[in-house]
């Protein structure tokens, strides 16, 4: 077992208070590049992505743990990266904020909204309620590693096609919940069921309608199997 | 967010140990009510104990009729599983009427077992609440007590609800909850394991310091029983109850000669309605009969300002759940 100490983290830095998070390398004239770049390996199939890929590695710690630090691994839409983070590093701030990943939305940021639903090993969680260290070793799929270059996923295609979004703000936790039921054979396949699994993700925009009929269109391009 | 330090226990001796010479224990499993809180810095850990790795996450059906569920079993799993399915029906409504599906994806047995009130005034760190503060008081009594506050149960200390939907099913199942502790294992009825508030509204639970869910293990099923979980709610999907109802009947042509009746939204604690079960065992079925059964179960209910709904919603939670159950 191992056991981080205190953080003794300096007075007067709001960032690292809020967030957990030293954003070392945040840089917001590169937003959304980074996110691309990471998208080199991607799946219609989240769960079989890292099994499927061959995986990159990228260190984005090269020195030992600090005080209150631990080293972890996580590998994200196929690329392993290594870092260290602190223990009350929530694992949403460390993917957008650390790993540049900023597809992954913070919303309520209290498990109530799903704007930061991602998936790990196949299975959609609120990003916002997990600390980093928890995920040491898991693989995870944001909203970035589901297109193939130029080409979306069909979820993503379907809600483009069926406007299914307004502000924009939910919709990367909509299509990542709506990417896990397709693949879940235990949540049925008619429209109540749908919208029962998604009651997750709140719209403020009320884009329900919409939504909906994205992943029921979806359901069928993705060959008729979920 | 709080700084705090990190353990990852190997087995569940070794988180035990690894609190013993810290402070209140605090184990991570799921994380979904914990770390809420811990954001909310309505709890206030020195030390998190990581219990994911242990080997908890098994549901296996015992020889003399029962199933034993490991405490880091998910929501989901639980919900899904076909043994659970199919001999405890309202156990798989009940979960799958509760949260979301990425809140029932991380959430655990334990965690569930274990989670915290959803009164604002014990979520907003500063009013008077004797869980939060033991000795500040309670805002909720006369403060706005509509949604998650109870009517059974309650006391002049403390009137929240609590908020599972699977712990409903659980007590009118009937469990054990299995402990692990610095001096050995030992079980808990699922029935002595949450508090009333009483005088001690921050006692919440009969868990001795440091100790450990390890399993719940369900009774074994009634024989030839149906069960449904009804829940009664602002909104159709993703909301706490405001009334909820896990019935399980076991029927000889028209008559019942079997019940087991709980509630949720209602009570301090998931509520047992033993008075109503045994009004309905040896009746026929009728529905006058169900509205008495649905009183009972409310007896002794007291209202306040803003939740004397319950009172009457609780009694058609039942009667409604018992209607349909033996239609």
């Amino acid at each position: 077992m191992t056991e981080t100490r205190d953080l003794n983290k300096p007075e007067g830095s709001p960032d690292v208070e809020a967030s957990g998070v030293i954003p070392s390398r945040r840089n917001f004239l590169k937003f959304g590049v980074s996110g691309i770049a990471a998208a080199t390996v991607s799946t219609w199939i989240p769960d079989s992505v890292v099994a499927a890929q061959l995986t990159t590695e990228v260190i984005d710690d090269e020195g030992a743990p600090g005080a209150g630090e631990r080293r972890i691994q996580l590998t994200v839409n196929g690329q392993l990266h290594k870092l260290n983070v602190p223990a009350n590093a929530i694992l949403l701030d460390v993917l957008r904020d650390r790993l540049q990943l900023t597809g992954t939305k913070k919303g309520c940021d209290h498990g109530q909204c799903g704007a930061c639903t991602l998936l790990v090993n196949g299975i959609a969680i609120n990003s916002c309620l997990s600390i980093a260290m928890q995920h040491d070793g898991d693989s995870i799929t944001t909203i970035e590693g589901l297109s193939q270059g130029d080409d979306l996923h069909p979820v993503q295609e379907a809600f483009w096609d069926h406007d299914a979004y307004q502000c924009g703000y939910c919709t990367s936790g909509q299509i990542m919940s709506a990417v896990a039921l397709l693949n879940d054979p235990n949540i049925g396949t008619d429209d109540d069921s749908v919208k029962e699994a998604m009651s997750g993700n709140i719209c403020r925009c009320g884009a329900y309608k919409n939504i909906l009929a994205a992943i029921q269109s979806a359901r069928g391009k993705m060959g008729g199997t979920v | 967010m709080r700084t705090f330090d990190y353990a990852r226990a190997q087995s569940p001796a070794q988180a035990v140990s690894s609190h013993a010479a810290s402070g209140q224990p605090f184990y991570l499993a799921g994380g979904t009510t914990l770390l809420d809180l811990v954001k909310l810095d309505v709890m206030q850990p020195d030390r998190l104990v990581d219990i994911n790795h242990l080997t908890l996450k098994h549901i296996e059906p015992l020889a003399d009729g029962r199933v034993r569920i490991g405490a880091l079993v998910s929501n989901t799993e639980l919900a899904s599983h076909p043994l659970i399915r199919e001999r405890y029906t309202v156990l798989s409504q009940a979960i799958l009427a509760g949260a979301s599906t990425q809140l029932r994806n991380k959430a655990t047995t334990g965690g569930n077992v274990m989670q915290r009130v959803r009164c604002n005034y014990f979520r907003d760190g500063v009013s008077p609440c004797n869980k939060r503060q033991p000795g500040s008081g309670c805002a909720a009594i006369g403060g706005h007590n509509r949604s998650v506050h109870a009517v059974l149960g309650t006391s002049e200390h403390c009137i929240a609800t609590h908020p599972s939907d699977m712990c409903v099913a659980m007590a009118a199942i009937g469990a054990q909850v299995t402990v692990q502790g610095p001096s050995g294992v030992r079980e808990i009825a699922f029935s002595d394991f949450h508090m009333l508030p009483g005088q001690t509204p921050w006692v919440e639970h009969a868990l001795q310091p440091h100790e450990l869910i390890t399993h719940v293990t369900l009774d074994a099923p009634l024989a030839n029983s149906r069960s449904a979980y009804l829940k009664l709610r602002d909104r159709e999907s993703y909301q706490f109850a405001l009334a909820s109802s896990a019935v399980i009947v076991v029927m000889d042509g028209q008559r019942i000669t079997d019940a087991r009746i709980a509630l949720g939204g209602v009570g301090t604690k998931p509520w047992r309605a033993l008075e109503a079960e045994r009004a309905l065992v040896g009746q026929k079925v009728d529905i006058a009969l169900f509205n008495q059964v649905g009183e009972r179960a409310m007896q002794g209910a007291r209202a306040y300002e803003h939740n004397a709904f319950k009172i009457s919603l609780g009694q058609q939670v039942v009667t409604r759940n018992l209607r349909d159950l033996t239609a």
